[in-house]
Protein backbone atom coordinates (compact mmCIF):
# COMPACT_ATOMS: atom_id res chain seq x y z
CA UNK A 1 0.00 0.00 0.00
CA UNK A 2 2.66 2.24 0.59
CA UNK A 3 4.66 1.82 -2.26
CA UNK A 4 1.56 2.55 -4.47
CA UNK A 5 1.71 5.59 -2.37
CA UNK A 6 4.97 6.76 -3.42
CA UNK A 7 4.32 5.79 -6.94
CA UNK A 8 1.85 8.77 -7.37
CA UNK A 9 4.29 11.80 -7.45
CA UNK A 10 1.60 13.95 -8.79
CA UNK A 11 -0.56 15.44 -6.54
CA UNK A 12 -4.35 15.26 -6.70
CA UNK A 13 -5.53 11.85 -7.38
CA UNK A 14 -7.76 11.87 -4.37
CA UNK A 15 -9.52 15.17 -5.17
CA UNK A 16 -10.13 14.31 -9.15
CA UNK A 17 -11.19 10.86 -8.16
CA UNK A 18 -13.37 12.27 -5.71
CA UNK A 19 -14.60 15.03 -7.82
CA UNK A 20 -14.79 12.60 -10.77
CA UNK A 21 -17.22 9.90 -8.89
CA UNK A 22 -19.05 11.93 -7.33
CA UNK A 23 -20.41 14.08 -10.60
CA UNK A 24 -20.63 10.86 -12.23
CA UNK A 25 -23.04 9.10 -9.61
CA UNK A 26 -25.47 11.83 -9.99
CA UNK A 27 -25.48 12.56 -13.59
CA UNK A 28 -24.76 9.04 -14.65
CA UNK A 29 -24.82 6.35 -11.92
CA UNK A 30 -27.85 7.34 -9.91
CA UNK A 31 -30.12 7.57 -13.33
CA UNK A 32 -29.05 4.42 -14.50
CA UNK A 33 -29.86 2.88 -11.43
CA UNK A 34 -33.56 4.91 -11.27
CA UNK A 35 -33.88 2.88 -14.84
CA UNK A 36 -32.95 -0.44 -13.29
CA UNK A 37 -34.88 -0.17 -10.40
CA UNK A 38 -37.76 0.55 -12.12
CA UNK A 39 -36.93 -2.20 -14.13
CA UNK A 40 -36.85 -4.97 -11.50
CA UNK A 41 -40.47 -3.67 -10.09
CA UNK A 42 -41.86 -4.64 -13.49
CA UNK A 43 -43.01 -8.44 -13.99
CA UNK A 44 -41.37 -10.27 -16.91
CA UNK A 45 -44.88 -10.81 -18.84
CA UNK A 46 -45.74 -7.40 -18.86
CA UNK A 47 -41.99 -7.02 -19.87
CA UNK A 48 -42.97 -9.50 -22.73
CA UNK A 49 -46.50 -7.48 -23.71
CA UNK A 50 -44.92 -4.79 -24.08
CA UNK A 51 -42.30 -5.88 -26.15
CA UNK A 52 -44.35 -7.89 -28.47
CA UNK A 53 -47.29 -5.92 -29.16
CA UNK A 54 -48.01 -5.37 -32.34
CA UNK A 55 -47.37 -1.24 -32.97
CA UNK A 56 -43.98 -1.59 -30.65
CA UNK A 57 -42.30 -4.29 -32.91
CA UNK A 58 -43.74 -2.47 -35.94
CA UNK A 59 -41.98 0.61 -34.45
CA UNK A 60 -38.95 -1.25 -33.55
CA UNK A 61 -38.69 -2.30 -37.41
CA UNK A 62 -39.21 1.09 -38.96
CA UNK A 63 -36.21 2.36 -36.64
CA UNK A 64 -33.61 -0.09 -37.53
CA UNK A 65 -35.03 -0.51 -41.60
CA UNK A 66 -34.81 3.60 -41.74
CA UNK A 67 -31.72 3.77 -39.88
CA UNK A 68 -30.06 0.74 -41.53
CA UNK A 69 -30.79 2.37 -44.69
CA UNK A 70 -29.55 5.49 -44.24
CA UNK A 71 -26.48 4.33 -42.37
CA UNK A 72 -25.31 2.34 -45.94
CA UNK A 73 -26.38 5.08 -48.24
CA UNK A 74 -24.02 7.54 -45.56
CA UNK A 75 -21.19 4.55 -45.82
CA UNK A 76 -20.77 5.49 -49.71
CA UNK A 77 -21.39 9.06 -49.36
CA UNK A 78 -19.28 8.86 -46.62
CA UNK A 79 -16.57 7.21 -48.56
CA UNK A 80 -16.72 8.82 -51.77
CA UNK A 81 -16.40 12.38 -49.33
CA UNK A 82 -13.70 11.42 -47.04
CA UNK A 83 -11.55 10.33 -50.45
CA UNK A 84 -12.73 13.57 -52.34
CA UNK A 85 -11.48 15.52 -48.98
CA UNK A 86 -8.30 13.36 -48.86
CA UNK A 87 -6.65 12.76 -52.34
CA UNK A 88 -8.38 15.75 -54.89
CA UNK A 89 -7.00 19.69 -54.73
CA UNK A 90 -10.16 21.26 -55.88
CA UNK A 91 -11.67 25.35 -54.62
CA UNK A 92 -13.96 25.24 -52.00
CA UNK A 93 -12.67 22.34 -50.48
CA UNK A 94 -11.68 23.94 -46.93
CA UNK A 95 -15.21 25.39 -47.04
CA UNK A 96 -16.78 21.81 -47.94
CA UNK A 97 -14.72 19.87 -44.88
CA UNK A 98 -15.89 22.48 -42.50
CA UNK A 99 -19.38 21.97 -43.48
CA UNK A 100 -18.95 18.04 -42.91
CA UNK A 101 -20.19 19.27 -39.01
CA UNK A 102 -23.02 20.56 -39.56
CA UNK A 103 -25.27 18.19 -38.47
CA UNK A 104 -23.79 18.11 -35.45
CA UNK A 105 -23.94 21.93 -34.42
CA UNK A 106 -27.07 22.81 -36.52
CA UNK A 107 -29.84 21.72 -33.59
CA UNK A 108 -31.80 18.58 -34.93
CA UNK A 109 -35.22 20.21 -34.19
CA UNK A 110 -34.33 22.97 -36.61
CA UNK A 111 -32.67 20.48 -39.61
CA UNK A 112 -35.93 18.35 -39.09
CA UNK A 113 -37.88 21.03 -39.76
CA UNK A 114 -36.17 22.51 -42.80
CA UNK A 115 -35.74 19.15 -44.68
CA UNK A 116 -39.62 18.47 -43.89
CA UNK A 117 -40.47 21.96 -45.50
CA UNK A 118 -38.01 21.06 -48.69
CA UNK A 119 -39.77 17.61 -48.95
CA UNK A 120 -43.37 17.99 -48.36
CA UNK A 121 -45.33 17.75 -52.36
CA UNK A 122 -45.14 21.40 -52.00
CA UNK A 123 -41.96 21.64 -51.41
CA UNK A 124 -38.94 22.44 -53.44
CA UNK A 125 -37.75 19.22 -53.49
CA UNK A 126 -40.54 17.49 -52.59
CA UNK A 127 -42.57 19.03 -55.74
CA UNK A 128 -40.27 17.28 -58.22
CA UNK A 129 -40.13 13.91 -56.48
CA UNK A 130 -44.04 13.92 -56.25
CA UNK A 131 -44.06 14.57 -59.80
CA UNK A 132 -42.69 10.99 -60.09
CA UNK A 133 -45.42 9.60 -57.54
CA UNK A 134 -42.68 9.44 -54.76
CA UNK A 135 -43.34 11.36 -51.53
CA UNK A 136 -41.11 11.99 -48.98
CA UNK A 137 -42.15 13.69 -45.80
CA UNK A 138 -44.29 11.75 -43.69
CA UNK A 139 -43.02 8.20 -45.13
CA UNK A 140 -40.65 6.08 -44.52
CA UNK A 141 -38.39 8.15 -47.16
CA UNK A 142 -38.58 11.19 -45.00
CA UNK A 143 -37.34 9.24 -42.18
CA UNK A 144 -34.63 8.03 -43.89
CA UNK A 145 -33.37 11.47 -45.41
CA UNK A 146 -33.19 12.89 -41.98
CA UNK A 147 -31.46 10.22 -40.60
CA UNK A 148 -28.96 10.36 -43.53
CA UNK A 149 -28.89 14.09 -42.50
CA UNK A 150 -27.67 13.08 -38.69
CA UNK A 151 -25.38 10.42 -39.68
CA UNK A 152 -23.10 12.07 -42.34
CA UNK A 153 -20.25 13.18 -40.47
CA UNK A 154 -19.83 10.04 -38.38
CA UNK A 155 -18.51 7.66 -41.50
CA UNK A 156 -16.35 10.84 -43.16
CA UNK A 157 -14.34 11.38 -39.84
CA UNK A 158 -13.54 7.70 -39.37
CA UNK A 159 -12.38 7.15 -42.57
CA UNK A 160 -10.59 10.50 -43.38
CA UNK A 161 -7.78 10.10 -41.17
CA UNK A 162 -6.49 6.23 -41.86
CA UNK A 163 -6.86 8.06 -45.46
CA UNK A 164 -4.22 10.07 -44.84
CA UNK A 165 -2.02 8.07 -42.99
CA UNK A 166 -2.33 5.46 -45.83
CA UNK A 167 1.04 4.36 -47.47
CA UNK A 168 0.88 5.37 -51.31
CA UNK A 169 4.02 3.36 -52.22
CA UNK A 170 2.20 -0.17 -52.47
CA UNK A 171 -0.96 1.80 -54.87
CA UNK A 172 2.34 2.67 -56.81
CA UNK A 173 3.69 -0.93 -57.01
CA UNK A 174 0.20 -1.75 -58.11
CA UNK A 175 -0.48 1.08 -60.94
CA UNK A 176 3.89 0.32 -61.87
CA UNK A 177 2.67 -3.54 -62.08
CA UNK A 178 -0.13 -2.62 -63.94
CA UNK A 179 -3.26 -2.70 -62.23
CA UNK A 180 -5.93 -0.89 -63.43
CA UNK A 181 -7.55 1.76 -60.83
CA UNK A 182 -10.84 0.14 -60.14
CA UNK A 183 -8.58 -3.15 -59.42
CA UNK A 184 -5.96 -0.69 -57.14
CA UNK A 185 -8.92 0.57 -54.95
CA UNK A 186 -10.75 -2.62 -54.28
CA UNK A 187 -8.11 -5.01 -53.57
CA UNK A 188 -5.35 -2.24 -51.70
CA UNK A 189 -7.10 0.61 -50.59
CA UNK A 190 -10.34 -0.93 -49.63
CA UNK A 191 -9.34 -3.14 -47.38
CA UNK A 192 -7.76 -1.02 -45.45
CA UNK A 193 -10.79 1.29 -44.96
CA UNK A 194 -12.93 -1.61 -44.22
CA UNK A 195 -12.72 -1.33 -40.65
CA UNK A 196 -12.66 2.74 -40.37
CA UNK A 197 -15.58 2.52 -42.78
CA UNK A 198 -17.44 -0.25 -40.23
CA UNK A 199 -16.96 2.09 -37.48
CA UNK A 200 -18.43 5.15 -39.36
CA UNK A 201 -21.56 2.79 -40.30
CA UNK A 202 -21.87 1.66 -36.75
CA UNK A 203 -21.65 4.76 -34.88
CA UNK A 204 -24.20 6.36 -37.66
CA UNK A 205 -26.26 3.90 -37.05
CA UNK A 206 -26.03 3.65 -33.02
CA UNK A 207 -26.86 7.34 -33.42
CA UNK A 208 -29.68 7.18 -36.12
CA UNK A 209 -31.69 4.28 -33.73
CA UNK A 210 -31.66 6.70 -30.99
CA UNK A 211 -32.53 10.14 -33.34
CA UNK A 212 -35.65 12.22 -32.10
CA UNK A 213 -35.32 15.90 -32.53
CA UNK A 214 -34.99 15.44 -36.82
CA UNK A 215 -37.68 12.33 -37.45
CA UNK A 216 -40.54 14.10 -35.58
CA UNK A 217 -41.13 16.36 -38.00
CA UNK A 218 -40.88 14.65 -41.24
CA UNK A 219 -42.27 11.49 -39.92
CA UNK A 220 -45.79 11.97 -39.37
CA UNK A 221 -45.68 9.55 -36.29
CA UNK A 222 -48.79 7.34 -38.13
CA UNK A 223 -48.77 4.30 -35.72
CA UNK A 224 -47.40 0.72 -38.01
CA UNK A 225 -45.64 3.05 -40.67
CA UNK A 226 -43.81 5.91 -39.76
CA UNK A 227 -43.49 5.59 -35.90
CA UNK A 228 -40.50 4.64 -34.80
CA UNK A 229 -39.32 3.44 -31.39
CA UNK A 230 -38.03 6.93 -29.64
CA UNK A 231 -41.45 8.52 -30.40
CA UNK A 232 -43.59 5.42 -29.48
CA UNK A 233 -41.49 6.10 -25.41
CA UNK A 234 -42.22 9.25 -26.29
CA UNK A 235 -46.13 9.01 -26.37
CA UNK A 236 -45.94 6.04 -23.70
CA UNK A 237 -44.23 8.92 -21.38
CA UNK A 238 -47.29 11.46 -22.38
CA UNK A 239 -49.80 8.84 -21.46
CA UNK A 240 -47.77 8.05 -18.75
CA UNK A 241 -47.35 4.43 -18.94
CA UNK A 242 -43.72 4.07 -17.32
CA UNK A 243 -44.00 0.79 -17.61
CA UNK A 244 -44.34 0.77 -21.21
CA UNK A 245 -41.63 3.20 -21.77
CA UNK A 246 -39.01 1.81 -20.13
CA UNK A 247 -39.61 -1.68 -21.42
CA UNK A 248 -39.01 -0.08 -25.41
CA UNK A 249 -36.04 2.04 -24.11
CA UNK A 250 -34.59 -1.34 -22.44
CA UNK A 251 -34.57 -2.98 -25.61
CA UNK A 252 -33.19 0.08 -27.23
CA UNK A 253 -30.36 0.09 -24.78
CA UNK A 254 -29.38 -3.51 -25.56
CA UNK A 255 -29.63 -2.90 -29.22
CA UNK A 256 -27.12 0.17 -28.41
CA UNK A 257 -24.57 -1.45 -26.33
CA UNK A 258 -24.20 -4.54 -28.79
CA UNK A 259 -23.47 -2.21 -31.10
CA UNK A 260 -21.25 -0.36 -29.00
CA UNK A 261 -19.59 -3.79 -28.26
CA UNK A 262 -18.67 -4.74 -31.86
CA UNK A 263 -18.25 -1.37 -32.62
CA UNK A 264 -15.18 -1.06 -29.65
CA UNK A 265 -13.72 -4.43 -31.28
CA UNK A 266 -13.34 -3.09 -34.38
CA UNK A 267 -11.78 0.27 -33.69
CA UNK A 268 -9.25 -1.60 -31.21
CA UNK A 269 -8.03 -2.93 -34.84
CA UNK A 270 -8.63 0.24 -36.38
CA UNK A 271 -6.79 2.47 -33.91
CA UNK A 272 -3.82 -0.22 -34.61
CA UNK A 273 -3.75 0.73 -38.31
CA UNK A 274 -3.51 4.58 -37.78
CA UNK A 275 -0.97 4.49 -34.95
CA UNK A 276 1.09 3.00 -37.48
CA UNK A 277 1.37 -1.21 -37.93
CA UNK A 278 5.22 -1.90 -38.58
CA UNK B 1 -0.27 7.59 -69.98
CA UNK B 2 -1.99 10.72 -71.10
CA UNK B 3 -5.25 8.93 -71.90
CA UNK B 4 -4.97 7.44 -68.48
CA UNK B 5 -4.44 10.95 -66.52
CA UNK B 6 -7.46 12.38 -68.30
CA UNK B 7 -10.10 9.25 -67.29
CA UNK B 8 -8.28 9.68 -63.66
CA UNK B 9 -9.51 13.04 -63.73
CA UNK B 10 -12.40 12.63 -65.13
CA UNK B 11 -13.56 10.25 -62.20
CA UNK B 12 -12.10 13.24 -59.83
CA UNK B 13 -13.99 15.83 -61.08
CA UNK B 14 -17.23 12.94 -60.90
CA UNK B 15 -16.14 12.63 -57.35
CA UNK B 16 -16.15 15.86 -56.30
CA UNK B 17 -19.19 16.47 -58.13
CA UNK B 18 -21.48 13.82 -56.55
CA UNK B 19 -20.04 14.72 -52.87
CA UNK B 20 -20.52 18.56 -53.48
CA UNK B 21 -24.06 17.91 -54.91
CA UNK B 22 -24.93 15.56 -52.11
CA UNK B 23 -23.52 18.27 -49.12
CA UNK B 24 -25.24 20.72 -51.09
CA UNK B 25 -28.84 19.00 -51.36
CA UNK B 26 -28.55 17.34 -47.55
CA UNK B 27 -26.93 20.49 -45.90
CA UNK B 28 -26.70 23.51 -47.69
CA UNK B 29 -30.50 23.67 -48.98
CA UNK B 30 -31.98 23.29 -45.45
CA UNK B 31 -29.64 26.18 -44.32
CA UNK B 32 -30.87 28.24 -47.17
CA UNK B 33 -34.39 27.52 -46.81
CA UNK B 34 -34.02 28.37 -43.51
CA UNK B 35 -33.19 31.89 -43.85
CA UNK B 36 -35.22 32.20 -47.13
CA UNK B 37 -38.09 31.41 -45.13
CA UNK B 38 -37.66 33.89 -42.01
CA UNK B 39 -36.91 36.77 -44.27
CA UNK B 40 -39.66 36.03 -46.76
CA UNK B 41 -42.32 38.23 -45.37
CA UNK B 42 -39.85 41.46 -44.81
CA UNK B 43 -37.57 42.33 -41.78
CA UNK B 44 -40.11 43.41 -39.83
CA UNK B 45 -42.39 40.37 -39.57
CA UNK B 46 -38.92 38.79 -39.02
CA UNK B 47 -38.01 41.07 -36.08
CA UNK B 48 -41.46 40.70 -34.53
CA UNK B 49 -40.85 36.97 -34.36
CA UNK B 50 -37.39 37.24 -32.80
CA UNK B 51 -38.49 39.66 -30.32
CA UNK B 52 -41.49 37.77 -28.76
CA UNK B 53 -41.82 37.80 -25.34
CA UNK B 54 -42.05 33.82 -25.66
CA UNK B 55 -38.99 33.82 -28.19
CA UNK B 56 -36.62 35.58 -25.74
CA UNK B 57 -37.83 33.82 -22.74
CA UNK B 58 -36.32 31.15 -24.58
CA UNK B 59 -33.46 32.30 -25.51
CA UNK B 60 -32.72 33.28 -22.27
CA UNK B 61 -33.86 29.55 -20.88
CA UNK B 62 -31.57 28.04 -23.52
CA UNK B 63 -28.74 30.55 -22.81
CA UNK B 64 -29.33 29.24 -19.16
CA UNK B 65 -29.19 25.37 -19.83
CA UNK B 66 -26.31 25.71 -21.79
CA UNK B 67 -23.94 27.63 -19.83
CA UNK B 68 -24.40 25.62 -17.25
CA UNK B 69 -23.79 22.60 -19.33
CA UNK B 70 -20.53 24.49 -20.72
CA UNK B 71 -19.67 24.82 -16.69
CA UNK B 72 -20.64 22.13 -14.81
CA UNK B 73 -18.91 19.83 -18.14
CA UNK B 74 -15.54 21.73 -17.75
CA UNK B 75 -15.58 21.33 -14.06
CA UNK B 76 -15.90 17.25 -14.43
CA UNK B 77 -13.54 17.09 -18.02
CA UNK B 78 -10.87 18.56 -16.26
CA UNK B 79 -10.89 16.54 -12.73
CA UNK B 80 -11.75 13.25 -15.14
CA UNK B 81 -9.44 13.81 -17.70
CA UNK B 82 -6.58 14.44 -14.86
CA UNK B 83 -7.75 11.74 -12.66
CA UNK B 84 -7.58 8.86 -15.55
CA UNK B 85 -4.47 10.13 -17.64
CA UNK B 86 -2.21 11.17 -14.60
CA UNK B 87 -2.70 7.85 -12.15
CA UNK B 88 -2.86 4.04 -12.75
CA UNK B 89 -5.82 2.88 -10.56
CA UNK B 90 -8.06 -0.41 -10.44
CA UNK B 91 -11.41 0.68 -12.24
CA UNK B 92 -9.95 3.04 -14.68
CA UNK B 93 -11.79 1.33 -17.51
CA UNK B 94 -15.17 1.19 -15.61
CA UNK B 95 -15.04 5.19 -15.21
CA UNK B 96 -14.42 5.56 -18.75
CA UNK B 97 -17.11 3.44 -19.80
CA UNK B 98 -19.23 5.23 -17.73
CA UNK B 99 -18.37 8.58 -18.80
CA UNK B 100 -19.24 7.80 -22.20
CA UNK B 101 -22.93 6.40 -21.76
CA UNK B 102 -24.65 9.64 -22.01
CA UNK B 103 -23.90 9.86 -25.50
CA UNK B 104 -24.60 6.24 -26.52
CA UNK B 105 -27.87 6.49 -25.38
CA UNK B 106 -30.59 7.83 -26.98
CA UNK B 107 -31.96 11.31 -25.63
CA UNK B 108 -35.30 9.68 -25.09
CA UNK B 109 -34.09 7.15 -22.85
CA UNK B 110 -31.94 9.79 -20.78
CA UNK B 111 -35.21 11.95 -20.57
CA UNK B 112 -36.77 8.61 -19.42
CA UNK B 113 -34.39 7.72 -17.00
CA UNK B 114 -34.92 11.18 -15.04
CA UNK B 115 -38.35 10.83 -15.05
CA UNK B 116 -38.17 8.21 -13.45
CA UNK B 117 -35.44 9.59 -11.00
CA UNK B 118 -37.65 12.47 -9.97
CA UNK B 119 -41.18 12.32 -11.33
CA UNK B 120 -44.27 11.49 -9.43
CA UNK B 121 -43.82 7.45 -9.03
CA UNK B 122 -40.35 7.91 -7.89
CA UNK B 123 -39.49 7.56 -4.11
CA UNK B 124 -37.71 10.51 -4.15
CA UNK B 125 -40.31 12.53 -5.21
CA UNK B 126 -42.20 12.92 -1.90
CA UNK B 127 -39.07 14.55 -0.13
CA UNK B 128 -38.42 16.73 -3.24
CA UNK B 129 -41.90 17.87 -2.55
CA UNK B 130 -41.12 18.81 1.02
CA UNK B 131 -38.13 20.98 -0.15
CA UNK B 132 -40.36 22.31 -2.48
CA UNK B 133 -38.25 21.42 -5.31
CA UNK B 134 -40.06 20.33 -8.67
CA UNK B 135 -37.47 19.01 -11.40
CA UNK B 136 -39.77 16.92 -13.87
CA UNK B 137 -41.95 20.13 -15.92
CA UNK B 138 -39.54 22.61 -14.54
CA UNK B 139 -36.68 24.36 -15.22
CA UNK B 140 -33.69 22.03 -13.30
CA UNK B 141 -34.67 19.02 -15.10
CA UNK B 142 -34.09 20.98 -18.04
CA UNK B 143 -30.64 22.08 -17.45
CA UNK B 144 -29.78 18.44 -15.86
CA UNK B 145 -31.24 16.89 -18.79
CA UNK B 146 -28.60 19.44 -20.99
CA UNK B 147 -25.88 18.28 -18.85
CA UNK B 148 -26.81 15.01 -18.91
CA UNK B 149 -26.45 14.60 -23.10
CA UNK B 150 -23.30 17.00 -23.11
CA UNK B 151 -22.10 15.06 -20.33
CA UNK B 152 -18.53 13.71 -21.60
CA UNK B 153 -17.83 16.38 -24.12
CA UNK B 154 -15.10 18.14 -22.82
CA UNK B 155 -13.42 14.91 -20.77
CA UNK B 156 -13.71 13.37 -24.67
CA UNK B 157 -10.87 16.07 -25.40
CA UNK B 158 -9.29 16.31 -22.92
CA UNK B 159 -8.48 12.26 -22.00
CA UNK B 160 -6.90 11.93 -25.89
CA UNK B 161 -4.30 15.39 -25.35
CA UNK B 162 -3.26 14.43 -22.04
CA UNK B 163 -2.79 10.69 -22.55
CA UNK B 164 -0.33 11.17 -25.96
CA UNK B 165 1.09 13.96 -23.14
CA UNK B 166 2.37 11.49 -20.69
CA UNK B 167 3.17 12.59 -17.49
CA UNK B 168 6.78 13.01 -17.20
CA UNK B 169 7.09 16.69 -17.16
CA UNK B 170 4.23 16.78 -13.93
CA UNK B 171 6.21 14.58 -12.06
CA UNK B 172 8.99 16.35 -13.05
CA UNK B 173 7.42 19.65 -11.61
CA UNK B 174 6.37 17.61 -8.63
CA UNK B 175 9.74 16.17 -7.22
CA UNK B 176 10.48 19.84 -8.08
CA UNK B 177 8.48 20.90 -5.01
CA UNK B 178 5.22 22.36 -7.11
CA UNK B 179 1.89 22.25 -5.60
CA UNK B 180 -1.39 20.58 -7.12
CA UNK B 181 -2.74 23.40 -8.84
CA UNK B 182 0.45 25.04 -10.09
CA UNK B 183 1.25 21.88 -11.92
CA UNK B 184 -2.00 22.23 -14.03
CA UNK B 185 -1.56 25.92 -14.48
CA UNK B 186 2.11 26.02 -15.90
CA UNK B 187 2.91 22.77 -16.99
CA UNK B 188 -0.64 20.79 -17.92
CA UNK B 189 -2.74 23.57 -19.36
CA UNK B 190 -0.95 25.12 -22.27
CA UNK B 191 -0.92 21.44 -23.65
CA UNK B 192 -4.41 21.42 -23.14
CA UNK B 193 -6.12 24.87 -23.41
CA UNK B 194 -6.94 24.18 -27.23
CA UNK B 195 -8.41 21.12 -26.44
CA UNK B 196 -10.31 22.65 -23.88
CA UNK B 197 -11.54 25.50 -26.01
CA UNK B 198 -12.59 22.50 -28.88
CA UNK B 199 -14.63 20.92 -25.95
CA UNK B 200 -16.47 23.57 -24.93
CA UNK B 201 -17.43 25.06 -28.31
CA UNK B 202 -18.74 21.17 -29.18
CA UNK B 203 -20.59 21.00 -25.78
CA UNK B 204 -22.20 24.59 -26.72
CA UNK B 205 -23.44 23.10 -29.67
CA UNK B 206 -25.06 20.23 -28.46
CA UNK B 207 -26.51 21.78 -25.82
CA UNK B 208 -28.11 24.68 -27.57
CA UNK B 209 -29.66 22.37 -29.63
CA UNK B 210 -30.85 19.37 -27.62
CA UNK B 211 -34.53 18.06 -28.02
CA UNK B 212 -35.47 14.97 -26.97
CA UNK B 213 -34.26 14.77 -23.63
CA UNK B 214 -35.47 18.25 -22.38
CA UNK B 215 -38.59 17.85 -24.52
CA UNK B 216 -39.70 14.84 -22.39
CA UNK B 217 -38.72 16.58 -19.07
CA UNK B 218 -39.99 20.29 -19.96
CA UNK B 219 -43.73 19.72 -20.05
CA UNK B 220 -43.93 22.58 -22.88
CA UNK B 221 -45.16 25.27 -20.83
CA UNK B 222 -45.03 28.68 -22.79
CA UNK B 223 -42.72 31.23 -21.28
CA UNK B 224 -41.53 28.46 -18.56
CA UNK B 225 -39.79 26.02 -19.18
CA UNK B 226 -39.40 26.20 -23.50
CA UNK B 227 -36.26 26.47 -25.14
CA UNK B 228 -35.38 27.56 -28.22
CA UNK B 229 -36.11 24.26 -30.42
CA UNK B 230 -39.22 23.10 -28.70
CA UNK B 231 -40.50 26.88 -29.03
CA UNK B 232 -39.49 26.19 -32.59
CA UNK B 233 -41.36 22.92 -32.18
CA UNK B 234 -44.63 24.29 -31.16
CA UNK B 235 -45.01 27.11 -33.81
CA UNK B 236 -44.24 25.40 -36.30
CA UNK B 237 -46.91 22.58 -35.22
CA UNK B 238 -49.33 25.66 -35.34
CA UNK B 239 -48.23 26.18 -38.71
CA UNK B 240 -46.72 29.42 -37.83
CA UNK B 241 -43.98 28.66 -40.63
CA UNK B 242 -42.42 32.08 -40.77
CA UNK B 243 -42.40 32.83 -36.74
CA UNK B 244 -41.04 29.30 -36.72
CA UNK B 245 -38.32 29.75 -39.31
CA UNK B 246 -37.15 33.17 -37.81
CA UNK B 247 -36.82 31.48 -34.67
CA UNK B 248 -34.64 28.50 -36.23
CA UNK B 249 -32.38 31.40 -38.07
CA UNK B 250 -30.97 32.13 -34.49
CA UNK B 251 -29.47 28.81 -33.85
CA UNK B 252 -28.86 28.54 -37.26
CA UNK B 253 -26.45 31.61 -37.33
CA UNK B 254 -25.18 30.04 -34.03
CA UNK B 255 -24.21 26.85 -35.69
CA UNK B 256 -22.55 28.22 -38.34
CA UNK B 257 -20.26 30.30 -36.26
CA UNK B 258 -19.61 27.35 -33.99
CA UNK B 259 -18.45 25.70 -37.19
CA UNK B 260 -16.50 28.40 -38.27
CA UNK B 261 -14.77 28.51 -34.57
CA UNK B 262 -14.00 25.32 -34.72
CA UNK B 263 -12.34 25.01 -38.00
CA UNK B 264 -10.30 28.44 -36.24
CA UNK B 265 -9.32 26.47 -33.21
CA UNK B 266 -8.53 23.28 -35.18
CA UNK B 267 -6.41 25.22 -37.62
CA UNK B 268 -4.33 27.10 -34.35
CA UNK B 269 -3.64 24.31 -32.44
CA UNK B 270 -2.32 22.28 -35.45
CA UNK B 271 0.24 24.60 -35.20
Amino acid sequence: MRKKKNKRVIPGFGISLGVTLTMLGFMVIIPMAALIIYTSKMSFSEFVNVITGKRVLSAFYVSIITAFTASLINAVMGLIIAWVLVRYNFPGKRIMDGMIELPFALPTAVAGMALTYLTTDNGVIGSFFSKFGIHIAYTRIGITVALIFVGIPFVVRSVQPVLEKLDGSYEEAADVLGAKRMTIFFKIIFPELKPALFTGFGLAFGRCLGEYGSVVFIAGNKPYYTEIAPLVIMSRLQEFDYTAATSIALVMLVISFVILFINSMIQARNTRIVTGRQ
Amino acid sequence: MDGKRKESSLVKWLLIDISALFLGVMLLLPLGIVIWQSFKQGIAVYMKAVTDKYTVSAVLLTIEATVTAVIVNTVFGLFAAWCITKFKFKGKKLISTLIDIPVTVSPVIAGLMFMLLYGKQSALYPYLQKMHISVVFAVPGIIIATVFVTFPFISRELIPVLETHGTDEEEAAALMGAGGFTIFRKVTFPHIKWALLYGIVLCTARAMGEFGAVSILSGHLRGKTNTLPLHIEILFNEFQYVPAFAVSSILVAMAVMILVLRSVIEAVARR
